[in-house]
């Protein structure tokens, strides 16, 4: 039997104002693909009339997976064709992948970037006798800039490097601009989806709080982008006390982006990816730069390449797919060795910096020490601060790198997310089903995802969730012209939503006095206890770093029975203050992607990303069976989740 | 504990409209003690370490005790933002070690960023439906 089910009566908790906002376009959340939706968006709306209105949870100039900065822009086409970088992303991603919408990002991805160094990025260049020179000094020299032709420096065949301390201040300040402060909501954060009273697939509005003040936000629209990003902080991660919130993406990643579409309905793609990033050990410095930039090579601790060493047998364990190392499968030929105790992985940037050292005059090497160490103050401070901590410089000394917890994202190595619409009919070939009226439109009509949101279509990074977002804001004013004299209203009841969002606050007003420790009250659990237990049952059931990354039916099986308690008591959380409401909501958001991710892996029976995950019943990729699309569709009426397959198909040669 | 708060540093931002770290932390962790006045970091083990807090406090009372399960005690990294760089200040636990960096962080004033200036602003809603942006056209191939 269920456990009995509290309501909000308001018999112990205020009821809110409410501030009703209508617009025609919401965006939901701030990160780079909001952003991107908010400049292109705001430029059709000079052009329409038509009104554009964006919520975060955060503060515009330091939300999102770019709040720290980065040191390199991992997506620039440039002097590559397009139909390379698909090639590229679909053997990173195991053969399946959405090639129109890999594509016809590829083709917008450049001008964004443009954009960015325009509006004041800096980016380093090659001057004419071949150096790297930073951002500024490029500007002060006069190189030419990326649009006029300017030669960035590449780290790798995509990426290329940037001062980036202030990527997202500089991408945040021309998305305010555009749209001007007074179509900002910060601070507001929306926790539930409103549909349309006569067509149930049809979103028409939102709602949230305001973490700052006792208040409640209904925004009315006709269309809407969310984009908040993906799930951090699910599986149990590796550091369990304070370092817990070093987490590789950003700690403040809860899965909203795909728990309230799912939960009007909107079908999912590909759920049971994940990225397990490899990076270095505890403080998450980025890998890319120190492997393609400064050349420098992992071994297990005995110095031995795990990549050369275990190619061979990698290669006979999933033919086809080892020709060229996808991330999944780099992972999978370092965790053998951990496997058999050969551990820790080492990454030599001692030997790296020393190669270097023997052809670079004495300004040169000093000039590479500060990129060293600039990669990792752009992006992960705490990684540079752990070498300092313990005493290690990068020049002399080895470090040591490791598979981290699970994260699910559709931007960067991994490609959840949602099932989304193509750009065009047909485009480049495409299935009439992939497209359905409107660039990335989800399955629920007027509703837009970008970035980590849409699935099957991974390896967009910064830049390609940038143009995503702008890509989808173009799609989502063509549905709003389009259906300019719909006619919406709420098929919810607006009162008891609000209702159900203050809940956490009735419980605990409810019961607080009933002990003498508000921390342990059997009617009730706190947002941390809840977020505890899920990350345990990931870790310990879907194949996190408990089991190495591995699983099986019986085990996930028991993880299901184990969740759906949780997702009981989850409408038992109480909270004390209005941040508190921010975490019980955002550990709602969590179980519901992690209930995902979990029935994804159920449903495909063979091991599609080793290295990510495992199936120690379905050890192998079974092209004949599983080169499919796996679609999902959730029914929180029913709690019941459908699922279906779409072939895999091959656009581009 | 990630950021702390230097008590005898902080003001609380008294002068200014908004409390500075309050404003920027992406994770809604720092808040002001109303009684004492003073800033401090409400969830040590949601922190991100981003130090948007550190480099934004006009005070410099902000610094980072890093994460007390991962790091010995005793090194210390502290960033001075400007308009157009930044310089990094990162001692090693030994005390001897000191390094030193200054990097660029935007080549365009503060504020200055508008992303209509040069552009022509889109009129044909048929071009919604084709691709390409209002600052320029996509590759095709």
């Amino acid at each position: 039997m269920a456990l009995e089910r509290e309501f909000c009566k308001w018999s112990y908790c205020q009821k809110p104002p409410v501030e009703t906002i209508e617009t025609d376009l919401l965006i939901v959340g701030g990160g780079m693909a909001a952003c991107g939706a908010a400049v292109e968006a705001a430029a059709w709306a000079k052009a329409t009339g038509i009104k554009v209105k964006l919520v975060d949870k955060a503060a515009l100039d330091r939300s999102g997976a770019v709040a720290m900065g980065l040191s390199a822009i991992n997506t620039f086409i440039g002097e590559n064709p397009v139909d390379d970088y698909v090639k590229y992303v679909r053997t990173d991603l195991m053969g399946i992948i959405r090639e129109d919408l890999v594509h016809s990002l590829g083709c917008h991805v450049d001008q964004t970037v443009f954009d960015f160094e325009e509006w004041g990025l800096p980016i380093w260049k090659k001057d004419k006798e071949g150096h790297t020179v930073d951002g500024q000094v490029a500007k002060d020299e006069g190189l030419p800039s990326l649009k006029d032709g300017g030669t960035p420096c590449r780290s790798g065949r995509w990426q290329i490097m940037i001062n980036g301390e202030s990527y997202k201040v500089i991408v945040a300040e021309a998305a305010k601009n555009a749209l001007g402060m007074d179509n900002i909501y910060e601070r507001v954060f929306i926790v539930k989806l409103l549909t349309d009273k006569n067509n149930p697939n049809r979103v028409c509005g939102a709602i949230g709080f305001s973490v700052r003040e006792h208040k409640v936000y209904v925004f009315k629209c006709k269309a809407m982008i969310v984009a908040c990003g993906g799930v951090v902080n699910v599986f149990r991660p590796r550091s369990v006390g304070e370092g817990q919130g070093r987490a590789w993406y950003p700690v403040w990643n809860a899965g909203s982006t795909y728990a309230m579409p799912a939960e009007i309905g909107a079908k999912m793609v590909l759920m049971e990816n994940r990225f397990v990033p490899a990076r270095f050990k505890d403080g998450y410095g980025p890998v890319g730069a120190w492997f393609l930039f400064f050349k420098a090579q992992a071994t297990n601790a005995y110095n031995e390449d795990y990549m050369q060493k275990n190619w061979e047998q990698v290669k006979k364990e999933y033919p086809g797919y080892a020709d060229s190392p996808g991330t999944c499968l780099r992972n999978h030929a370092a965790m053998i060795e951990m496997r058999a105790g050969r551990g820790p992985i080492l990454m030599h940037t001692d030997k790296a910096m020393q190669e270097l050292a023997k052809v670079l005059s004495k300004k040169e090497l000093k000039h590479l020490e500060a990129e060293a160490w600039e990669d990792f103050l752009d992006m992960s401070i705490s990684a540079a601060s752990l070498w300092a901590s313990m005493n290690m410089e990068p020049d002399k000394v080895p470090s040591e790198i490791i598979p981290s917890e699970p994260y699910l994202l559709g931007s960067h190595a991994g490609c959840a997310g949602l099932w989304v619409s193509g750009p065009s009919k047909n485009y480049l070939g495409a299935p009439d089903d992939w497209f359905w009226g409107y660039d990335r439109m989800t399955t629920v009509e007027g509703l837009f995802t970008a970035g980590d949101g849409v699935g099957a279509s991974g390896h967009k990074f910064s830049s390609g969730s940038h143009a995503e977002g702008r890509m989808a804001a173009k799609g989502a004013i063509a549905f709003i012209l389009d259906h300019k004299d719909d006619k919406l209203e709420p098929g919810q009841n607006i009162d008891e939503v609000i209702a159900e969002i203050f809940l956490p606050f009735e419980i605990y007003e409810k019961y607080k006095d009933y002990t003498t420790a508000p921390e342990i009250n059997p009617n009730y659990l706190l947002p941390k206890q809840i977020q505890s237990r899920l990350q345990k049952i990931m870790d310990e059931y879907v194949g996190g770093v408990a089991t190495m990354y591995m699983t099986n039916k019986p085990m996930l099986e028991e993880g299901l029975r184990r969740l759906t308690f949780l997702k009981e008591d989850a409408q038992r959380m109480a909270a004390r203050d209005l941040h508190e409401l921010m975490r019980a909501w955002e550990q709602y958001h969590r179980i519901l992607a992690g209930e995902a991710h979990l029935r994804h892996i159920l449903f495909r029976e063979e091991t599609r990303y080793p290295g990510y995950y495992y199936r120690s019943d379905f050890l192998n990729i079974d092209d004949n069976k599983w080169r499919v699309f796996t679609i999902s569709q959730y029914d929180p009426k029913t709690n019941e989740w459908k699922f279906e397959t779409k072939p895999y198909v091959q656009l581009v040669k | 504990m990630p950021s702390f708060v230097i008590a005898e540093k902080c003001d609380g931002c008294k002068a200014l409209d908004k409390t500075a770290c309050q404003y920027i932390c992406p994770n809604d962790l720092m808040v002001l003690d109303p009684e004492k006045k003073k800033a401090y970091n409400q969830e040590p083990d949601q922190c991100w370490e981003c130090f948007n807090c550190v480099k934004i406090c006009p005070q410099q009372a902000i610094e980072v005790r890093h994460y007390a399960d991962i790091m010995p005690l005793g090194s210390s990294t502290f960033p001075l933002r400007g308009t157009d760089n930044i310089m990094w200040t990162i001692k090693f636990r030994d005390g001897k070690t000191v390094k030193r960096f200054k990097f660029p962080i935007r080549t365009t004033p503060e504020g200055s960023i508008d992303v209509f200036k040069g552009k022509t602003i889109p009129s044909d809603v048929a071009d919604l439906k084709k691709p390409g942006f209002f600052t320029g056209p996509a590759r095709t191939k």
